[in-house]
């Protein structure tokens, strides 16, 4: 048993998906950092908005739309309280993290002119380095690399180098999601301030971890996906601050977006609005809500102590294996193992892994420059949640070391 | 032997185990054991596309026989890859052509490996073929 304050037997009772089998064995869970689980209290959630109060939001005259629109705005709010955010229309509603990074790239095509600088760090996810380079392709502006050290750590004086009245924007994850480094991004959004770059922070692994104080970081943008955290695929936010709004064009065009139309001109709808064309995923925003509320409800002090501990636990199990190497050991990390064991391929590690129950992602997790800066295919990604038991990091243990003595 | 044969022998060897477990250590020994490929083929022109791990394939023909020879930076792939050199190889490019691959859902590899792996497998198969077309072709 490692100490805490949660208790962790009766959280796993909220998450129904924990008790089942897979291959014949116990599901040992430990691909949070890809999607976490939802519990039941979400899911209840979910299948009240369909029994209960299915309906468009924003348009309606009837009840049901007007129930449907107060729950919706709601969550709104919930979102806005979680993040302290100044103002409810700064929260706009996406279908995730990659939907607000595209949303941001997209419109800041406008400000960038030929020769101007976007810094992105080394360690990115392939989400957050494409969108730009789409823009640099389109505006001639130019990509530069904050470059990382060999523990997964952003080179900090080469990032303050790099900055100059030529940079516009500057994009980094909280967390980075191949190696669970976590980002000094007070430092990053302080310094590019001062040469009048906005900041994009990418959230989403940072969600289930970190509560991230939008007013005390002074960012300029953040995205987050509700999946990361407890609550469904396909639905996510993207704080950005007011007056960065106002300047952004509207990225997509249709229905909710529009204040006016006609065939000469439209005029578009205020914040959020301006963001939010067509339907939006409406039960997945009241059930990320209910995700907040739940998260909340346990705690993130209480989470982060807890992940922590397992975290230390895990690493010390799993060094103990011969020839097992981990990639990301900076010291301020969440609790993200990425691993390779010499001589072995990670896939072949994940295949027998899956096979005892056990759910890791292998592969280069979407981050293709981090695997080249350390020259390997991939690698074994196990990620701990607040779920997660010390028994299951033996069980982990022990698969890790089966595999090794088959695949050798 | 014939391809057919062949595959019946394969499917008879899996028919053996009780579990995927022991599916997949055997799997790992025939990985192994594969005629590895001259290092001289594994490049970038030999590496079939759609795989998440490396897989080098050559092919050349002895005689009227088509001969396979490969090799994989992953194991299990690898074992993927050497029973379907074991079905394929030092046969005739047109058998190979028209040779069904039932067997492998006899056997039930592909609901057994990740959906990466799986559409991996499906592109072994499809580049085998592809070179007894290509050899065929020369032959005729």
């Amino acid at each position: 048993m490692i100490q805490t304050a949660l208790d962790i037997k009766t959280i796993r009772k909220d998450f129904p998906i924990l008790n089942r089998e897979v291959n014949g064995k116990p599901l040992v869970y430990l691909d949070n950092a890809a999607t976490s689980q939802t519990p039941q209290q979400v899911i209840d959630v979910i299948v009240d908005y369909y029994q209960n109060y299915n309906a468009n939001i924003h348009r309606g005259v009837h009840s049901l739309s007007q129930e449907a629109t107060d729950a919706y705005e709601a969550a709104r709010i919930k979102i806005q309280k979680h993040y302290n955010i100044a103002k409810t229309h700064e929260v706009i509603l996406t279908s995730g993290t990659t939907h607000g990074i595209n949303l941001v790239a997209n419109g800041f095509s406008s400000f960038v002119k030929e020769g101007d600088e976007i810094l992105v760090s080394a360690m990115e996810h392939h989400s957050n380095i494409v969108p730009w380079q789409m823009l640099c392709e389109r505006t001639g502006g130019i990509l530069k690399v904050i470059p990382m050290n060999l523990n997964g750590e952003l080179i900090m004086e080469e990032f303050h180098a790099l900055l100059s009245e030529k940079t516009k924007m500057v994009f980094c994850n909280h967390v980075s999601n191949a190696l669970g480094t976590i980002n000094p991004i007070e430092e990053i959004i302080e310094a590019s301030h001062k040469v009048g770059a906005a900041v994009l922070v990418d959230g989403a692994q940072a969600a289930p971890h970190i509560k991230a104080d939008m007013q005390a970081l002074d960012v300029d943008f953040y995205t987050v996906s509700a999946h990361k955290i407890c609550g469904p695929t396909g639905v996510g936010m993207l704080y950005g601050k007011e007056e960065w709004l106002n300047k952004l064009p509207p990225y997509q065009g249709g229905g909710e977006m529009i204040a006016e139309v006609t065939f000469e001109k439209t005029t578009y709808a205020d914040l959020p609005h301006k963001f939010e064309a067509g339907t939006p995923n409406i039960c997945g925003g009241i059930a990320f809500g209910a995700a907040l509320d739940y998260m909340n409800s346990i705690g993130f002090e209480a989470i982060a102590q807890y992940e922590e501990r397992l975290l230390k636990y895990a690493t010390e199990q799993l060094l103990e294996i011969d020839g097992l190497k981990i990639y990301g050991t900076a010291k301020n990390k969440t609790s993200v193992i990425s691993f390779n064991i010499e001589g072995i391929h990670p896939y072949d590690i994940g295949s027998i892994l899956d096979k005892l129950g056990i759910a890791v992602r292998t592969g280069h997790h979407c981050a293709q420059p981090i695997m080249d800066f350390y020259q390997i295919p991939g690698t074994v990604r196990a990620s701990f949640s607040f779920y997660n038991t010390k028994e299951e990091v033996d069980v982990l243990v022990e698969g890790v070391k089966r595999a090794r003595n088959m695949l050798l | 032997m014939t391809i057919e044969k062949i595959q019946e022998e394969i499917v008879d060897e899996f028919s053996m185990f009780d579990d995927w477990m022991q599916r997949y250590e055997y799997m790992i020994e025939l990985g192994k054991s594969l005629p590895l490929i001259g290092e001289q083929y594994k490049t970038d022109d030999n590496i079939i596309k759609g795989c998440q791990s490396k897989v080098w394939v050559h092919a050349e023909l002895d005689n009227d026989r088509l001969v396979f020879t490969a090799d994989s930076d992953a194991i299990i792939t690898k074992g993927i890859i050497a029973i379907l050199i074991r079905t394929f190889s030092n046969q005739r490019p047109q058998d190979i052509i028209d040779a069904n691959t039932d067997f492998i859902d006899e056997i039930g590899l592909k609901e057994h490996l990740s959906p990466t792996r799986a559409n991996g497998l499906v592109s072994m198969i499809k580049q085998l073929k592809l070179y007894a077309i290509a050899y065929q072709t020369q032959l005729n």
